[in-house]
């Protein structure tokens, strides 16, 4: 462990896109051997697939008609966007689907290549890559039937070339998953103060206050970069039993799924059904 | 049994899991590279091909989810073939519980058992060979209470539908487990996650979950280095197949306690019953070795005899008896007399030594226990095979669960759910059944009266006596 730490010191990030963020990189740099402890400084995010796996495979069941008996999501290609050291990928690779994770971080890439090598039904189904998402979209137009992108979009410089090129990835009404904060006086509290500095439920710097997203600015920059957005749902994370579940309000974390329009008419402005408001007063409401 | 109380801790969610995931031998190092020849990788393998490891396999290989998995069920012993069932009975049943039967036709198996030979039954009487005591269980609706099934029927029922997955389960007889190696919980650098397994011809395994389902003496709670509470009794059960003096219905199970221990009749037909009489070691060497004539007339004795009758008890519990009455004047049931025997099969007697067992955990990263190998009871409640069935059922809900999630089948967190399921049913279960076991071995006047008012009164009491 101690020669991995040596060489991370020694090899220089890659940075030189502009949806990365160099100071978020770093923060994530110490920790890239820790991903796979489940108890550890990443044990949330472990926990957090107990809702958001069951939340894409449904939503996507639930769109299809075939279903592979033991392998739900057996034929779809996902693209799981800062996919880390592959907490996401694995599963949704055990339920069938071939996955890409991508990483700007190079050590995040070892340590999730390290730890699918193991398992030959893993190794064959899930790919990672060191790279930005700008850094695929020229070899991989429209190449992808779902797009994840957990606990991504909170870091990312530049959120709306971020979904710019996630549109472009993916295919005419491919669907598009996101679990992100929300900017809110009661996140701060909870998801700064005490998660971060006095419970130590997330390492401490890992979160900038500024950087979260409210829904009503994400499903906005969505819809203006041909998106329809279906569902958004508030999710609470429990630190006494350690468990996610999910709420009404999104005043602390939530979760999005979109659909890109197909090739044939665009979702404009003009197509916002009455529920998006209701949603975005409870969202405003919320953030009060 | 408040040792066992006070051994079995309930996991507190709160607690780290840190003693769980204490180093344990390393796994040898073993780099990625090399996968090619590396043994070969199961999601599950159960060791232990009796009743209960078999079901637990065959529930997986039916199983939905575990379609695409592969599952290895090891037993050191060889492949039976039941192909024909004898027409003499074993003398080795079991009283399976509704709750048993309904797992067992989730995968197909209960057919099986039907079409071949089974025998229900409708009521259970218990009585005090100290007082006139007694206590009787029957269902109001018209379902049975339990099915008496010679143990070798429910095996070649689970060999039929194992050998129908067996695409999907590799079943290795011949196949002894002599060494496990287990990995650390968070593995980085070169050491392999998975149960190394060893077999004593040397062949290896992979595992990404093991479940120990090999008995009370098992090698996977002692190789994981999981605790035990064990108690030896101070007793052996006798069994026999008997046949009955006149062809009767024969739809009840009856118990007998004496001061040497229950004495035990379970129906296997309308002329034949099989026996199951704990007692002490002596006695039971003593039954085994007299004549067929002599061991016909000691049940018969057991069974009828007043000779442990004494009129204190008997006058007090009388007295009891109608002043419950008033209170409650249809509380006691009609007294049904058992059966008498005529003669035993010869060649069917046997004898095994009976204890209790409890293991402090039922799991650990990557390892299950469940049956014998976690909890072993006296068979006076009749409900050793039904704790393993009913630990089947919860761990297959579970790990059916954790496939449709995509999660890694061997992660403590849905173990753990499956642990404190289990454990909290199967303590209190334990705990009564050694209880009872020690209240019942006695002739000393207090304890007897306390049981026969307490047998009365939960006779007399429907709802106490509709949650047993």
């Amino acid at each position: 462990q101690l020669s991995l730490f040596r060489l991370t010191v020694k090899t220089p990030f890659r940075t030189s896109h502009s949806s990365v963020d160099s100071k978020e990189m770093k923060k994530f740099q110490l920790l890239a051997h820790k991903w796979w402890d489940e108890e550890g400084e990443y044990s949330a995010l472990h926990s957090m697939n107990d809702i958001r796996v069951p939340f894409i495979r449904d939503t996507l069941l639930s769109m299809s008609s075939n279903y592979h008996r033991g392998n739900p999501l057996s034929g779809v290609k996902i693209l799981d966007v800062g996919c880390g050291g592959g907490l996401l990928s694995e599963p949704l690779g055990r339920l069938g689907a071939s996955v890409t994770g991508i990483d700007p971080l190079e050590d995040n890439i070892r340590t999730a290549d390290q730890h699918k090598s193991f398992d030959p039904v893993l190794a064959k189904r899930v790919q990672y890559k060191s790279s930005s998402l700008e850094e695929i979209v020229e070899e991989s137009m429209e190449t992808f039937d779902v797009i994840v992108a957990s606990e991504v979009v909170e870091h990312v410089a530049d959120l709306e070339t971020f979904i710019r090129c996630c549109s472009q990835v993916l295919k005419p009404e491919g669907s598009l998953f996101i679990t992100t904060i929300n900017r809110t006086q009661l996140s701060y509290v909870l998801g700064i103060v005490v998660a971060e500095k006095i419970m130590g439920i997330v390492p401490e710097g890992t979160h900038e206050w500024e950087k979260f997203v409210p829904p009503e600015e994400l499903e906005h920059l969505l819809e203006s970069n041909g998106f329809l957005v279906k569902t958004v749902k508030g999710m609470l994370y429990n630190p006494l039993s350690g468990s996610w579940s999910w709420m009404e309000s999104m005043s602390l974390n939530y979760a999005v799924h979109a659909v890109k329009s197909g090739a044939q008419g665009q979702s404009g402005p003009t197509d916002a059904p009455s529920e998006m408001d209701i949603q975005q007063q409870s969202a405003t409401a919320g953030a009060a | 049994s408040s040792a066992v109380m006070a051994a079995v801790r309930g996991r507190a969610v709160l607690a780290p899991l840190g003693p769980r995931l204490r180093a344990r031998p390393r796994a040898p190092l073993r780099s990625a590279a090399s996968a090619a020849s590396a043994p070969p990788l199961y999601d599950v393998v159960v060791s232990g091909g009796g009743m209960v490891g078999s079901a637990m396999a065959a529930a997986l290989g039916h199983d939905i989810h575990f379609h695409d998995k592969k599952i290895a069920l090891l037993e050191a012993g060889p492949r039976k073939e039941y192909d024909h069932m004898p027409d003499s009975y074993s003398n080795r049943v079991s009283s399976i519980s509704p709750g048993s039967a309904t797992l067992l036709s989730s995968f197909g198996a209960w057919d099986h058992v039907c079409s071949l030979r089974l025998k229900p039954f409708r009521r259970m009487q218990v009585w005090d060979a100290c007082s006139e005591a007694l206590i009787i269980f029957e269902k109001d609706d018209l379902d049975n209470m339990g099915y008496i099934v010679e143990n070798d029927v429910i095996m070649s029922a689970l060999t039929k539908q194992l050998d129908a997955v067996a695409d999907r389960v590799e079943v290795f007889y011949r196949s002894r487990a002599v060494g496990y190696t287990w990995p650390l919980p968070s593995h980085s650098c070169d050491t392999s996650p998975w149960v190394q397994i060893e077999l004593a011809d040397g062949r290896r395994l992979q595992t990404k979950l093991l479940i120990g389902a090999d008995g009370h003496n098992s090698v996977v709670r002692k190789e994981a280095e999981i605790k035990n509470i064990e108690h030896q009794y101070d007793q052996s059960a006798v069994v026999a197949t008997l046949h009955l003096s006149e062809a009767t219905d024969n739809n009840v199970a009856w118990q007998r306690f004496l001061p040497t221990g229950p004495i035990a009749l379970l129906p296997l037909s309308d002329t034949a019953s099989s026996l199951v009489w704990s007692t002490s070691h002596e006695h039971a060497s003593e039954l085994l070795a007299m004549d067929e004539e002599s061991f016909v007339d000691s049940i018969n004795s057991a069974f009828w005899s007043n000779i442990n009758h004494s009129d204190f008890i008997d006058t007090a519990g009388a007295m009891f008896r109608s002043a419950i009455s008033f209170l409650k004047p249809s509380g006691t049931a009609v007294r049904q007399l058992p059966p008498s025997v005529a003669k035993v099969d010869p060649d069917s007697r046997a004898m095994f030594p009976l204890g209790m067992g409890h293991a402090t955990e039922y799991v650990q990263h990557r390892v299950v226990l469940i049956g014998d190998a976690a909890h072993r009871v006296h068979p006076l409640a009749g409900q050793g095979v039904n704790l393993g069935f009913g630990d089947i059922a919860c761990l297959a809900h579970h790990l059916s669960a954790a496939a449709f999630n995509g999660s890694d089948l061997g992660s403590l967190k849905h173990l753990l759910k499956f642990e404190t399921e289990r454990q909290r049913h199967n303590v209190s279960l334990i705990a009564a059944t050694d209880v009872l076991k020690r209240l019942y071995s006695t002739r000393l006047a207090p304890l007897v009266l306390l049981r026969t008012w307490g047998l009365q009164v939960t006779n007399a009491l429907p709802p106490v006596k509709v949650r047993i």
